[in-house]
């Protein structure tokens, strides 16, 4: 399904990802956790096609596509899905006006019809539900005024409604109060299935108690450095990362 | 096809408006002296008073020289060398009935987008033509009349309505105020004559729309609107004019009065010939607006957005006179390639409790140069003053320029002022977050750019605000990228 191999990556002539290796089978949920400012950002926004960064070396195959040829649409319409860190503001674009765009943009390039206003408002209100997200958020400014954790659930009603193949989730659980990280973690395994495959940033073994990862992966330094089961994630959390590095002889 | 055909494509399908109408004019030769004001008076059969006043004007004029304040660069005009006079031959006898205007005329506003039949146009607005220096056509007068409501070409009012005309023409744009505005009442040719009687609230939408066909020709139209005790209008204006090499003068006036508790709304959708992608051509856009609130509870509202034009110098202001008026200024400018644009607004506080509020959004793109230029003033017996301003600058490219001249005057310590200004480049960010949800970059910047005029937009009559976002969605057209 997503398929990295001994990806190079360097921002402003400072390589940042130095060989990433790592496949992610259809169905499957991989947390990939690290220290900070190890490339984990780094990773999501290349494989959603975000411009500034060298590709110095490597691929990246999703499906039957090379995704380093194609632009962030098209990612998007091959079902990448991207839900960011800092998710942007865009002040006087309505949050549910930027959604149908892309979503009938993505129907578009597969063929399909593109929704009526009303087809979309019944499933934009029922995602909405989904992660229980306040009505009033959906006329407002895309992400405009909305707080740290407003954004995160926003990220997750995006996906929820682009129903995306391919979601990477960078740090959507940090900021987030219990009762929200318990309905990320709603949308997230409501999007689970078999033709489906997460990634999740994170820096917290909390989120893993909600979401059950298939593979967990530690990166630092710009590389995988260690692969394991969720257990992996709970023995950071006990001895932080050096082990890991001393370990890897970095 | 290389990246630089399409992109040529793209600037070239830009301008769709840029068509010549083929129909027989009658065109003075260039030139300005006291002969061609004649010539213009007697054809518009005017009555002495009017003649007399364009002449003064017109010697005040040659006393006078073109401001050179405004952060605007072009090459000397040549007063001598523009015709001030053009009209189509069939309309000589001035604006006849529909039945009987030229079927090419009714064609060219067609392909505009502004049929003048009444029962193709959008019901609830009635339209005013003007092409070049002649009103062609004016819709609903009938519907209007009935409400007590006279809207007709300016010539027209100063011949069935001299005692309204002498009385508020100039009352508020005074034949000395600027260069332009003498110019435009020495040779002004024809424009809008609004006139809303106590207490009726205009049963439609009122428009009028500026055609500039003829080449080498000048349009010096004039509006004046006037809203009697508790009247309220709402006024449209459009305007497009063909593709030519050589840059064409618009020079016009607007006046407003707005008496006791009136409102009057007035929108503009500029989109005059911008010139070519190489800065060649295109409409000098020199136009003095200005609105005054003379009763006690009055408000004008100004809303614009102008995305044509080689150069705009333009302030539509308000004179806040009577107690507790209401100005507003709600402002989209764009410019793009090698456009210019010195825009904003005057708001002066006279009336004790008056209240301003000015919101301005320039866009540059390619080599646009955009400013902002505002002055609000607190006269010393405005106790109760305030003023809101808020002006944004949104850059696409970095071969664009945007810069805000804020002018501040309060002679009232009572005053309450806000000035708020950012400016931004249309974020990578941004961009990469809508694309990312599957949108292309090309429609992810009209969102962006329609997001960020949203508060201006939402001022617009219904009708012009589809109109506006598409006009924005044509304009960025190959702007970008
Ligand atoms: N555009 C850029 N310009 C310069 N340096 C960059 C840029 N983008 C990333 N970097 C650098 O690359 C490194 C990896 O950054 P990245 O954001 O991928 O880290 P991260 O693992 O996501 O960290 P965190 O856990 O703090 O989110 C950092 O040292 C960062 O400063
Ligand atoms: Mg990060």
């Amino acid at each position: 399904m997503l398929k990295i191999d001994d990806l190079h990556v360097a921002v402003d002539g400072k390589e940042i990802l130095k060989g990433i290796d790592l496949h992610i089978g259809a169905g499957e949920v991989h947390a990939i956790m690290g220290p900070n400012g190890s490339g984990k950002s780094t990773l999501a926004n290349v494989i959603a096609g975000r411009d500034g960064y060298e590709i110095t070396a490597g691929s990246i195959r999703f499906h039957n596509n090379d995704l380093l040829e194609m632009n962030p649409e098209e990612r998007a319409w091959a079902g990448v899905f991207l839900a960011f860190q800092y998710p942007v503001e865009i002040p006087g674009v309505n949050n549910v006006y930027l959604l149908k765009a892309g979503l009938n943009a993505r129907r578009k390039a597969a063929g399909l019809s593109e929704l009526d206003a009303i087809e979309f408002m019944q499933l934009v209100r029922e995602k909405a539900r989904l992660v229980e997200l306040d009505d009033a958020f959906l006329s407002r400014g895309v992400n405009e005024g909305f707080s740290g954790g407003e954004k995160k659930r926003n990220e997750i009603f995006q996906m929820a409604v682009l129903e995306p193949t391919l979601a990477i989730l960078d740090e959507t659980d940090s900021g987030l109060d219990i009762d929200a990280l318990r309905v990320v973690a709603k949308g997230v395994n409501a999007l689970r299935s078999a033709e489906r495959s997460i990634v999740m940033v994170t820096h917290y073994q909390r989120l893993l108690d909600y979401i059950e990862p298939d593979a967990v992966h530690v990166l630092a330094d710009g590389r995988i450095l260690k692969s394991g089961d969720k257990h992996l994630a709970l023995e950071l959390e006990k001895r932080g990362y050096d082990w890991v590095r001393e370990e890897a002889n970095v | 096809m290389s990246e630089n055909t399409q992109v040529e494509d793209l600037v070239g399908k830009q301008y769709e408006a840029g068509f010549v109408t083929d129909i027989e004019q009658e065109t003075l030769p260039p030139g300005l002296n006291e002969d061609v004001i004649r010539h213009i008076s007697a054809k518009k059969d005017e009555p002495e008073w009017l003649l007399d006043w364009r002449l003064a004007a017109f010697e005040h004029w040659k006393t006078m020289s073109e401001p050179n304040w405004a952060h605007v660069k072009f090459s000397a005009i040549d007063y001598q060398a523009i015709s001030y006079f053009s009209a189509p031959k069939s309309s000589e006898d001035g604006p006849k009935s529909l039945d009987e205007v030229d079927p090419k005329l009714l064609e060219t506003y067609k392909k505009l987008g502004i049929p003048l039949h009444e029962q193709e146009m959008l019901a609830g607005v009635a339209v005013d033509a003007i092409f070049d220096s002649v009103s062609v056509a004016t819709t609903f007068k009938g519907k209007l009349k009935d409400a007590g409501v006279i809207f007709c070409p300016i010539s027209e009012a100063v011949r069935d309505y001299p005692e309204l005309v002498r009385k508020y023409l100039g009352s508020v744009v005074p034949t000395t105020d600027n260069f332009y505005a003498a110019l435009n009442s020495a040779v002004f040719t024809d424009g809008s004559f609004v006139f809303i009687p106590k207490g009726v609230r205009c049963p439609m939408e009122l428009s009028t729309y500026f055609r500039i066909n003829a080449a080498n020709t000048g349009q010096f139209e004039r509006t004046l609107i006037i809203a009697e005790e508790g009247s309220h209008v709402s006024y449209l204006e459009g305007c497009t004019a063909p593709q030519r090499d050589e840059n064409q003068l618009h020079a016009a006036v607007v006046e407003l009065v707005a008496l006791d508790d009136a409102q009057i709304k007035y929108s503009t959708v500029q989109n005059w010939y911008p010139g070519d992608e190489n800065g060649v051509g295109g409409i000098y856009n020199f136009v003095t607006k200005r609105g005054d609130c003379r009763g006690a509870r009055s408000r004008i509202s100004w809303t614009q957005v102008e995305t044509g034009s080689a150069i705009t110098w333009k302030y539509p202001s308000c004179i806040l006179r009577g107690d507790d008026s209401v100005g507003e200024f709600y402002s989209v400018a764009l410019t793009k390639m090698h456009q210019q644009a010195d825009t904003g607004t005057k708001m002066v506080h006279l009336g004790k409790n008056t209240t301003s509020t000015i919101i301005s959004k320039g866009i540059a793109a390619g080599f646009g140069q955009q400013s902002y230029r505002g002055l609000v003033h607190i006269g010393k017996n405005a106790d109760g003053a305030r003023n809101h301003t808020q002006c944004d600058s949104l850059l696409l490219g970095s071969n664009c320029g945007a810069h805000t001249f804020p002018y501040v005057e309060v002679k009232n310590p009572t005053a309450t002022m806000e000035h708020e200004a950012t400016t931004s480049k249309i974020g990578d960010d941004q961009l990469f977050y809508c694309r990312q949800r599957g949108i292309s970059e090309e429609d992810a910047v009209n969102l962006i750019v329609n997001g960020f005029c949203k508060d201006v937009f939402n001022n617009l009559p219904m009708e012009f605000a589809v109109e506006a976002n598409r006009l924005m969605e044509v304009s960025l057209e190959g702007a970008v990228g």
